[in-house]
């Protein structure tokens, strides 16, 4: 996945829009699934959908190279699949078994991927947001040219280590895009009933970090906003911060009640906004596409998707010799 | 084909629930993501949404029965022109075949459950503490104090490794709050040592990010008291890490300053951290008592693939001690060290502890009591082996530290004795703690919170029934 996401950016529009339009419907069929999983039991305790955010994380990591890091929250099903890391390994971390990243020792929540420069899978609010922040100190102080993106929820922005964050953050200069994911919920809790800031994006100013909103259901303006932050910080101008309109069409996780929003709300972004139509809209009437073509890739994504479900399925539960194993690390490998 | 829906489980602890409301009737159109259902739990009314498309062909559980259980089937969607009736059965046959299959493996994971944690920790082999000494019969050693000793232990390590850094407050400019990184600035310059805000929580988690992304962070607290603002990031992201991502990423990272009581700070200043951390699976917790362990057990810290918290103690930075003459000396991270010989009784400490258990056994020693003194220096992993082998030549115990009595080091040191060589002991077991209180200003209190080396004396009079 990663190489082609460099061929990507040379390729025709249409290219680039099919691959979009791909990798956003993975997402979108991969939590299906889990949904599923979840419903029939063999998926438990906390499992956090991304469906209705798919254009956030495949913008960005449209406008990533290879390298660049990401980190995120417990909401980090669609981070990982659009890094490349393999539906299976997610899959079947999220079922607990061998085969998954961690082991089925991290569950949905908790999954990494060095391979793929994927730090984490982190369960408590906010806590990810100083964690990118290092890893781009790391980086500057090797003097890398990387980049590292650093995912957070509109609820988390309220949390008082992302401010000691950004204020080290630019004090430093370290090479961060803070990605505030804003689908306008904290659980049961509103933005606005969380906060009288009229803009997340804003308070980076009394930083002196620059940023921007972005419209999150739109997948070209995601990537154009991503391109322009990554440039940033490569440039050695420091962090820069994207506030992404989003919205998340399921409850926060598999139980919520969603007593807080109506479902006529859900319903008119999903008719109106959904950044799949969105990009499916543009391949038709931009004749990059036929509907036939389009059912094939749907086709595709589903087969993939089950495989991904058969695979976690069918893996073994982790031995139970693995319940000792890796509390301690005898050697931990030092490349960066 | 045709697909049976399931009763879903929409809460981590549902095991089954009332179908409150069919939203869609036989026959309909069905998309993946449409409402169809509404499905009460023990704690709510949720929506049931579908996955899959096709038509809704037969309806198997009507709406307002109570107690369904989770993957009961509850409707079949068909594709077009497909019997429903038909489908229904060859599904739940399909089903069943499925159900037969997962349940095999069973018996033989349940076997395999009682045997794991016994293989895991065998308790009761007989102990083998590790005697070596920690340098060669023969090396010169020099005095030093410990604040050299720790700023020398961290001097070298960045002399070793370029991704050896130090950071904190005040750590850099104004050369330490307790000056332990005196000259680090002038010699490994502001890249290598640097000045934080004011800001634990936020600097703590940094480090923990450069420590995944390949440095091998030093972090300062000015105080362990003010750890407490950055604890979560040491325990669930440094401390956990490893194990959640099956060993694909660690945290080798130090977490240092003074810890425990100083002198007249009061309350909020003046705790001792060393039951809390030890507390925890996957962190390493050291806290010497001598320079040459503050050196060695440091330089040990740093070059660990893991988290340690490494307490020091701002009364003991001053005092002077042996440190030997060698080009690397480092002191292995889990080995308790014998400080005194003795039959008659043994004393575990650590840390400050030492001060009062041998001015204790030169007391003792003066009636004909010989006490031995453990002095633990690391907490986590503990030497319990030294403990051990100890008790079973002395057959009585006590433990010194300045923490809190409920749930303190000594508690679980007592908890290994019992389990281990309850037919060793001749005298119930004493914790002698911190008093049970907030550290108090007032000078005769703080002496009356703190352990005291004739409370160390009673205890051991007490155990040997002398
Ligand atoms: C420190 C902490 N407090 C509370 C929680 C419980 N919790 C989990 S997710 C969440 C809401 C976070 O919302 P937001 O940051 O907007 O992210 P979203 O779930 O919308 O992606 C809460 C309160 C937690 N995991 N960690
Ligand atoms: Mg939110």
């Amino acid at each position: 996945m990663a190489a082609r996401r460099k061929s990507a950016k040379s390729n025709t529009s249409g290219d680039e829009l099919l691959q979009y339009y791909r990798d956003m419907l993975l997402i979108r069929r991969f939590e299906e699934k889990a949904g599923q999983l979840y419903g029939m039991g063999l998926i438990g305790g906390f499992c956090h959908l991304y469906i209705g955010q798919e254009a956030v994380v495949v913008g960005l990591e449209a406008a990533a190279d290879e390298g660049d890091k990401r980190v995120t929250s417990y909401r980090d099903h669609g981070h990982m699949l659009a890094c490349g890391m393999d539906p299976k390994g997610v899959m079947a971390e999220l079922t607990g078994r061998e085969g998954g990243y961690s082991l089925g020792k991290g569950g949905s929540m908790h999954m990494f991927s060095k391979e793929r420069h994927f730090y984490g899978g982190h369960g408590i609010v906010g806590a990810q947001v100083p964690i990118g922040a290092g890893l781009a100190f790391a980086d500057k102080y090797l003097g890398n040219d990387r980049v590292t993106f650093t995912y957070f929820g509109d609820g988390a922005a309220n949390q008082g280590q992302v401010y000691e964050t950004y204020n080290m953050a630019m004090l430093w200069a370290l090479p961060v895009i803070f990605v505030i994911e804003n689908n306008k919920y904290a659980m049961g809790t509103s933005v606005q009933r969380a906060t009288k800031s009229p803009s997340l994006w804003e308070r980076g100013a009394s930083f002196g970090i620059p940023g921007e909103e972005v419209d999150g259901m739109d997948v070209l303006a995601v990537k154009a906003a991503g391109e322009k932050a990554v440039a940033h910080c490569r440039a050695g101008k420091g962090p820069y911060i994207l506030e992404v309109m989003t919205y998340r069409y399921r409850g926060h996780s598999m139980s919520d009640p969603a007593k807080y929003r109506t479902r006529e709300e859900v319903q008119k972004i999903r008719e109106e906004r959904d950044a799949i139509e969105h990009v499916r809209d543009l391949l038709l009437t931009g004749k990059h596409a036929t509907e036939d073509e389009l059912k094939a890739i749907d086709k595709e994504i589903k087969g993939i998707v089950n495989d991904s479900a058969d695979f976690a399925r069918e893996s073994p539960e982790p031995s139970l010799d693995e319940l000792w194993t890796h509390v301690y690390a005898a050697e931990v490998p030092q490349e960066a | 084909m045709a697909t049976e829906i399931l009763m879903p489980a929409l809460s981590p602890t549902m095991e089954e629930g009332t179908l409150a409301k069919w939203l869609v009737k036989e026959g309909d159109e069905i998309t993946a993501g449409q409402i169809i259902a509404e499905i009460e739990t023990d704690k709510a009314t949720m929506e049931f949404e579908a996955v899959d498309e096709g038509t809704l062909g037969k309806i198997l559980i009507d709406e307002g029965t109570e107690g369904v259980k989770v993957n009961t089937p509850i409707a079949v969607l068909v594709e077009e022109g497909e019997d429903a009736d038909a489908a229904a059965a060859s599904a739940r046959e399909a089903d069943k075949a499925d159900a037969g299959n997962e349940e095999a493996p069973e018996p033989e994971q349940a076997e395999r459950a009682a045997e794991a944690p016994a293989a895991a920790r065998d308790k009761y082999r007989p102990p083998e503490p590790d005697r070596k000494p920690d340098w060669p019969e023969g090396t010169t050693t020099r005095s030093q104090t410990v604040r050299e000793a720790l700023r020398d232990a961290m001097a070298e390590e960045m002399r070793r490794a370029d991704n050896v850094f130090v950071m904190g407050e005040e750590v850099a400019e104004y050369q330490g709050a307790y000056k332990i990184t005196q000259g680090l600035l002038d010699e490994f310059g502001a890249r290598r040592v640097i000045d934080t805000p004011i800001t634990e929580h936020g600097f703590a988690g940094i480090g923990v990010g450069a420590a995944f992304g390949g440095l091998r962070p030093i972090v300062e607290f000015m105080t362990f008291n003010f750890a407490m603002q950055a604890i979560d990031q040491i325990i669930n992201s440094a401390a956990k890490t490893l194990y959640m991502s099956g060993g694909q990423m660690g945290c080798p990272i130090v977490f240092r300053g003074p810890n425990g009581a100083a002198a007249r700070v009061a309350a909020q200043h003046s705790q001792c951290y060393a039951a809390w951390y030890g507390h925890i699976p996957g962190l390493k917790v050291v806290m010497p008592y001598t320079a040459a362990d503050a050196k060695g057990l440091l330089k040990s810290a740093i070059r660990d693939p893991n988290p340690v918290i490494f307490l020091e103690n701002e009364i003991l930075y001053g005092r002077s001690f042996e440190v030997p003459e060698l080009d690397d000396f480092t002191v292995p991270i889990g080995k308790a060290r014998i400080a005194r010989k003795g039959d008659d009784l043994t004393i575990v400490t650590f840390g400050i502890g030492m001060t009062y258990a041998l001015e204790a056994a030169e007391k003792l020693a003066e009636d004909g009591i010989e006490a031995e003194v453990i002095d633990l220096r690391t907490i986590r992993p503990m030497d319990t082996d030294a403990i051990l082998a100890s008790v079973r030549k002395t057959n009585r115990l006590i433990t010194v530290e300045e923490g809190f009595p409920q749930s303190s080091v000594g508690n679980y040191i007592t908890s290994v004795v019992m389990e281990q060589a309850f037919d060793w002991l001749d005298a119930p077991v004493i914790n002698l703690c911190g008093k049970d209180v907030p550290m108090p200003y007032a000078a005769n209190l703080e002496k009356l919170a703190l352990v005291t080396t004739a409370e160390v004396v009673e205890a051991a009079r007490k155990v040997t029934y002398k």
